[in-house]
């Protein structure tokens, strides 16, 4: 951690960028932008450069399951120049079905010798659902089911982590209409951690944001042990908070300021989505804060105007419609907080009028009776006086 | 003092029962009050009231903080009357107007906490490290607190007296100058200063009330007020109590009233006419009719009680009392809420539960005044045959 990394004279930086063939600033703004989504103090950005530099990349196994590639689509896909390079510098990837030249039992010899050579050391990335309906026979690679497969490379892996909302929880395999009364899917398909039957760490989401994983595994890398998780087993720095805690509509939200068909004025002024069923109000990701495919501020679902789907959140995301309103897991701020949109006052209603009016008639027909009242004793006082002073006039 | 040379009935408390219809109503309004502010206090001013950013300020502090300590002014007018100008002949109007200022203004304080958005903060106006010298807020509730401590001094005597603190009521007595010297200044200075809030508005206010001279026009009419409000009072008192009334200090109180009443009318309507502003009064507004109808009470009571058979009769000296305090509501409620417009199509009319809250502050004040006055030596004792 002693290092800077304003320190530009260090070899290790110099071997980075014949290695990566990359410059130096595009190297140490990937380590930042990796530090800054984990959310380390400053300082850390030249720990992660440190540990990138040193390139002891961990051996990785991907297995792929019931799933669309998707997840490895957007490492690859990501429009930053250099993003696939450094997944592939930054990690040893020793086996990933889709990438991968070799081919049968070619591929599966490269694994086994990759999880013999880096036992105990290397990591499991898996992405998609396990299927575990009759022994897990509608999901096989060379011969093994995928729980086999699944339980065989967990054994001596440093660490395992779900990559996609499949591996996570079963993701969209998972959710289909009952069968038989049975809440499941036709193939049974299962998250990672109930095939282990112990907790791993997921990266859920429909892709997965790639900077997510990316900084899972630099951490892991820098710091050897894998970031905090929540109880699911989401990574704190990236899943810690709601979507609508940091939604750029949030705004929106709290004045009251809602589209309510797409195309129509709201929408298209940016209003908030959550009458068109964003579900960001229940789910938990860092999509506003960090965005979506490198493409600059306000890409992703929300703020290309549709409204968010829940795809990290077990129970929403496929599950629940996507135009179905959201339930608030932390509403609207305090009645205390001041307003976005101050209204500028309501005027005098029936109620008001008539209130201040009774109680203007009450008022005056008490003085009236009370002055009347006071006004015949002191005439009757008058008449006592005027009574009194004859007699005396008269004697 | 002159005070002492003048014999008077002692007072004494009027005894008799304390729920009868008038607390039973008073108390029901007090409640309805509680539970609305209780709802303001948890989810803020919005939830009951109808202000905005254009009216920052409602009936709350208009009527009840404004209206509700010109209200209170009584005990400063008298007291004013009594040691200033050394008329010890009115000392048995002290202290029922004491009482009826001390309830006053302790509700007006009361009341600008409730209109207070982050109340929680008032400390910080009384902590030396947070006050801005600069403020006429400052200046106000510096002012207002100080006077209602004075007050309370100047009444405590009641209080000692009913529980047989005799040496310490001396003790006090030999101090009360200075009290009661302070107890008329205070009074002076944050009347006046109650005025300067609005010249600091600027052209916010209507041309018929902004004027430089607001802080005379408000001490007047505060004194007028005072003296409008014992007229009521004593009236009122002797007419629920079934008291004679002390028509004797009434009839020349109403006289020393009607001369500031004429000084009040110089100064206004010379304002007017100077600042040039008298010409917007004859459009046809809102501002316009209010501000006729806020002269109208200003001027009739000379109709009313303007020679001295008028003034010994006293159903007429209670309408006058009442127009003035009437009068001088108005002004206020003019200058601050009428005559006030903030531009931006922003208006207020005071909600059912604003409205609510303001009448179960006047429940407060007659619900005090009904058992202070039944068990507490505050009214002159009623001789006999009276």
């Amino acid at each position: 951690m002693s290092a800077s990394i304003f320190d530009l004279e260090r070899e290790g930086l110099d071997a980075v960028e014949s290695r990566l063939h990359i410059s130096r600033r595009e190297f140490l703004q990937f380590c930042a932008t990796v530090a800054a989504t984990l959310g380390l103090p400053a300082g850390a950005e030249a720990a992660v450069a440190e540990a990138v530099e040193s390139a002891k990349r961990p051996s990785v196994i991907w297995l792929h399951f019931q799933e669309c590639t998707g997840c490895s689509e957007s490492l690859l896909r990501a429009e930053h120049p250099t993003l696939e390079k450094l997944i592939l510098d930054v990690i040893s990837l020793d086996y990933h079905e889709t990438l991968m030249v070799a081919a049968g039992h070619q591929a599966e010899a490269a694994r086994k010798a990759a999880m013999a050579a880096n036992k105990g050391k290397y990591v499991l990335v898996i992405e998609g659902a396990i299927p575990t309906r009759e022994n897990g026979i509608y999901c096989k690679v060379g011969g093994q089911t995928a729980i086999e497969l699944t339980k065989e490379c967990a054994a001596d892996a440093a660490a395992v982590i779900a990559i996609g909302s499949c591996a996570s929880w079963g993701g969209m395999p998972s959710t289909v209409p009952s069968i038989d009364g049975a809440d499941s899917s036709p193939t049974g398909s299962a998250g990672v951690a109930q095939i282990l039957g112990k907790p791993v760490v997921t990266i859920p989401g429909c892709p997965p944001n790639p900077y997510n994983f990316l900084a899972t595994v630099v951490h892991f890398l820098t710091f050897g042990s894998l970031p905090a998780v929540d109880k699911l087993g989401r990574p704190l720095f990236a899943y810690g908070r709601l979507i609508h805690e940091n939604c750029e509509r949030r705004a929106h939200f709290d004045a009251g300021r809602f589209a309510m068909q797409f195309g129509d004025e709201g929408h298209r002024k940016g209003y908030c989505l959550y009458k068109l069923g964003c579900k960001g109000p229940e789910t938990y990701a860092n999509c506003p804060s960090i965005g979506f495919g490198d493409a600059g501020e306000n890409n992703w679902p929300v703020g290309c105007g549709h409204p968010c789907i829940g795809c990290t959140e077990q129970g929403i995301g496929f599950t629940k419609p996507i135009h179905g309103m959201a339930k608030m897991l932390n509403v609207a701020p305090p009645l205390q907080y001041p307003r976005i949109d101050e209204t500028i006052g309501k005027g005098s209603n029936f109620a008001s009028a008539a209130a201040l009016a009774a109680i203007a008639g009450a008022a005056a027909g008490g003085a009236a009776m009370l002055a009347r009242n006071l006004g015949l004793s002191h005439q009757a006082a008058e008449q006592e006086k005027s009574k009194d002073a004859q007699p005396k006039a008269e004697a | 003092m002159s005070a002492q040379l003048h014999h008077h009935a002692k007072p004494a408390p009027v005894g008799g029962p304390l729920v009868n219809a008038v607390t039973l109503t008073a108390g029901v309004l007090v409640l309805v009050m509680a539970v609305i502010l209780l709802v303001r206090f948890v989810f803020g001013l919005g939830s009951v009231t109808d202000m905005n950013d254009g009216y920052p300020w409602g009936i709350w502090i208009v009527i009840d903080v404004m209206v509700g300590s010109a209200f209170a002014c009584g005990g400063f007018s008298v007291a004013m009357l009594v040691y200033i100008f050394n008329k010890g002949e009115y000392h048995p109007l002290v202290r029922p107007a004491l009482l009826a200022s001390l309830f006053g203004y302790t509700l007006a304080g009361v009341g600008v906490v409730f209109d207070l958005g982050r109340y929680w903060n008032v400390w910080n106006m009384y902590w030396p490290w947070s006050v801005n010298l600069n403020s006429v807020m400052f200046e106000v509730a510096i002012c207002i607190t100080l006077y209602i401590v004075v007050m309370w001094i100047e009444f405590s005597p009641v209080v000692m007296e009913k529980f047989g603190l005799n040496s310490l009521k001396r003790k006090l007595g030999k101090y009360m100058f200075f009290i009661i010297a302070l107890g008329t200044l205070l009074p002076m200075m944050h009347q006046s200063s109650l005025g300067t809030m609005w010249v600091v508005l600027g052209e916010q206010v209507h041309p018929l009330w902004q004027t430089p001279m607001v802080p005379l026009l408000f001490l007047l009419t505060a004194i007028i007020m005072g003296y409008a409000v014992v007229l009521f009072e004593s009236c009122v008192a002797s007419s629920a109590y079934r008291r004679s009334i002390e028509m004797h200090l009434l009839t020349p109180m109403a006289k020393v009233m009607l001369g500031v009443l004429a000084a009040y009318l110089v100064v206004r309507v010379g304002d007017l006419v100077m600042r040039g502003a008298f010409g917007t009064a004859f459009s046809l507004s809102l501002e316009t009719f209010m501000f006729w109808l806020e002269m109208a009470c200003f001027v009739a009571p000379f109709f009313i009680i303007g020679t001295e058979v008028q003034r010994r009769n006293p159903a007429r000296l209670f309408i006058g009392g009442i127009l003035l305090m009437l009068a001088g509501s108005i002004l206020r409620i003019n200058g601050y809420l009428i005559g006030y417009n903030t531009g931006g199509g922003y208006q207020y009319f005071p909600s059912v539960t604003e409205i609510m809250v303001t009448v179960g502050m006047f429940a407060v004040e007659v619900l005090g005044y009904i058992i202070i006055t039944r068990r507490f030596p505050v009214l002159p004792r009623e001789s006999a045959h009276a």
